[in-house]
């Protein structure tokens, strides 16, 4: 990937970032370290990767994201408003009453909002039916379901996940944000989910372990998809990533911001963006 | 009862035919085609269909990601499974989302039979009743079954049908038209009104012979749509007779008796009786076996319609 372009994308991501806080701030609620850890990747989706156009947000051969972990909706509608799919000014309304920007996203409330999401790990079974649909119907379109780590638990994945490695549908891509963090502790200390690698591979998936906050490495993975194999991409993320204080902080995963730390984030990101025009 | 087919097997020779006409209609089945009938869609149309396995949640997800991108969804299990055990998934990726898929469920209530308490759904109509976007249908004999699923795969959006398993003597004639949100009136009657869907339709008109017998005028409704309900018929029905009963093979609370006791304490308060399964589990035994121990019977329908019409 060229190094304006990852550049391009970097800037994307702090200003997401930049969005999401304020709109954690005005909201006076929401899930932000979840959100954080996702940034990069649903960047790089829709800024680089997939066919979308907020113009005409339901033309049929578009590429379709599915946000499975639906608490991380403060990043993913600054991402929509970013890319065009509503005005900018709408993310204001976030959680308040009368606004299509749900505390967990509801499907084509927004075009472009393609799944609803928020009772977790429903999303991949329902990427599975659209990437399914598209074969039947011979279009050529990808489908990119992002699921959290701790999401891992629902039982409902792996049902999903035996039928994909049966079903092999190469324009399904899932993404594990894997940032190792859930409500209410470190994922090790609750279940232990961990060797994800060794258990997709067992399920015959191809699996991507990469730095989910690296675009580069995101690129890598992305580019080198096969489909001999059903691909899944292990993100290794950090919850809170890109504000220091909040970076693997479990009361991070939901908590308010005042006028202060607000500030304080914001100043962390205008240097990070400082330092990517040196 | 010649040439009467169960309503699962009418459910099954209906997709075969609607799969003929729709290139658009995608049968999704968690492993029990052949008890939900399914089978024979599958083996016709094997490119619109698909079996995910013993996975019944995922089998939501599925059917709904199918109706997102343009097909018609028909999603088919047990009652058990769907709502029973895949309500969250329904309420989320079906009712929520308002998408165009039909939960076309087979073996409800103690007409299940051997199989006992665990697979005798009687708390779907409960379930799928108060979900938002959800149209519910219970049909009762073949041919209301055929048209039912003709109607719920017409119509854009989601809807539970309940699909008996019990053949069920025939009612209605071939050329009748069908509605959502219509009952039926299959006699006409002042002194009580027995309300039934599915398969205690028979036994109300069963009782109602009875009872005419003794020169009592019984109206008899068949109530297939349970949502959104018939009102008006309702209403006329509390009006114009002394009281209701309400049979079904469900649990007493949130089926078709509390529907109709909505209906009625809002609009025109009367009283209305219910048969059906009281706050308790069912167990194996012959479906005539189990109807009798919990009184899903003719003889209780008609002591109740002697106690509405003594007070």
């Amino acid at each position: 990937m060229e190094k304006n372009k990852v550049n391009y994308l970097k800037r994307i991501a702090i200003n997401i970032r930049k969005d999401s806080l304020n709109v954690l701030r005005l909201a006076g609620s929401g899930h932000i370290g979840g959100s954080l850890s996702a940034v990069e990747i649903m960047v790089y989706l829709y800024f680089y990767k997939m066919n979308v156009d907020p113009t005409d947000p339901y033309k049929n051969d578009r590429d379709i994201f599915i946000l499975s972990k639906g608490h991380a909706s403060i990043g993913y509608y600054c991402v929509l408003a970013r890319k065009g799919f509503m005005a900018y000014d709408e993310l204001k309304t976030y959680r308040k009453i009368n606004s299509r920007l749900q505390g967990h996203p509801h499907i084509d409330d927004v075009p472009g909002i393609e799944c609803s999401s928020g009772s977790l790990g429903q999303g991949l079974s329902f990427g599975i039916g659209i990437a399914l649909g598209y074969k039947k119907k011979g279009f050529s379109s990808s489908v990119y379901v992002m699921v959290g780590d701790g999401e891992l638990e629902e039982g409902q994945i792996w049902e999903a996940l035996i039928l994909q490695s049966y079903l092999k549908l190469d324009n399904l891509i899932i993404i594990i944000d894997n940032n190792k963090l859930q409500l209410d502790d470190f994922t090790e200390n609750i279940t232990g989910i961990n060797n994800l690698k060794k258990k997709f591979e067992s399920f015959d998936f191809n699996v991507f372990e990469i730095d989910g906050n690296d675009f580069e490495s995101i690129d890598k993975a992305f580019s080198n998809l096969r489909n001999d194999k059903p691909n899944i991409i292990i993100a290794n993320t950090v919850k809170g990533k890109g504000i220091s204080f909040m970076e693997n902080k479990i009361e991070w995963h939901s908590k308010k911001i005042d006028d202060e730390v607000y500030k304080k984030a914001v100043e962390e990101l205008n240097s990070q963006g400082e330092s990517l025009n040196e | 009862m010649n040439n009467i087919i169960a309503p699962r097997d009418m459910f099954g020779k209906t997709l075969l035919e609607l799969g003929e006409i729709n290139d658009n209609i995608f049968v999704i089945n968690a492993d029990v085609s052949k008890a939900t009938k399914t089978e024979e869609f599958a083996k016709k149309f094997g490119d619109r269909y698909i079996n995910v396995g013993i996975s019944e949640q995922n089998m939501v997800g599925v059917a709904a990601g199918l109706a997102r991108v343009g097909f018609i969804s028909i999603m088919s299990t047990f009652a058990s499974f769907a709502p029973g055990r895949c309500y969250d998934q329904i309420r989320q990726s079906i009712a929520y989302s308002n998408l165009n898929v039909k939960v076309a469920s087979t073996h409800p209530g103690l007409a299940v039979g051997p199989d006992g308490a665990m697979h005798q759904c009687l708390d779907d109509v409960a379930l799928m009743r108060e979900l938002p976007n959800f149209i519910v249908l219970a049909p009762s004999d073949q041919i209301e079954t055929k048209k039912a699923v003709i109607k719920a795969i017409e119509y854009n959006g989601p809807v539970y049908i309940r699909i008996g398993r019990m053949e069920c003597p025939i009612y209605f004639k071939e050329d009748w038209d069908f509605e959502i949100g219509k009952a039926y009136i299959l006699k006409d009657g002042s002194d009580v009104t027995l309300i039934a869907h599915g398969s205690m339709v028979h036994i109300i008109y069963e009782a109602s012979d009875e009872l005419e017998k003794e020169g009592i005028s019984v109206r008899v409704i068949d109530m297939p749509s349970i949502k959104p309900i018939d009102t008006k018929v309702i209403i006329k029905a509390a009006m114009e007779t002394r009281g209701i009963i309400v049979a079904e093979d469900h649990f007493i609370y949130g089926g078709l008796y509390s529907a109709v006791c909505e209906v009625t304490s809002n609009f025109s308060p009367c009283i209305v009786k219910a048969i059906g399964v009281q706050d308790i589990f069912g167990e194996s035994g012959s479906p005539l076996e189990l109807y009798k121990k919990y009184g899903l019977t003719k003889e209780n329908v008609i002591l109740k319609a002697k106690e509405i019409l003594k007070s």
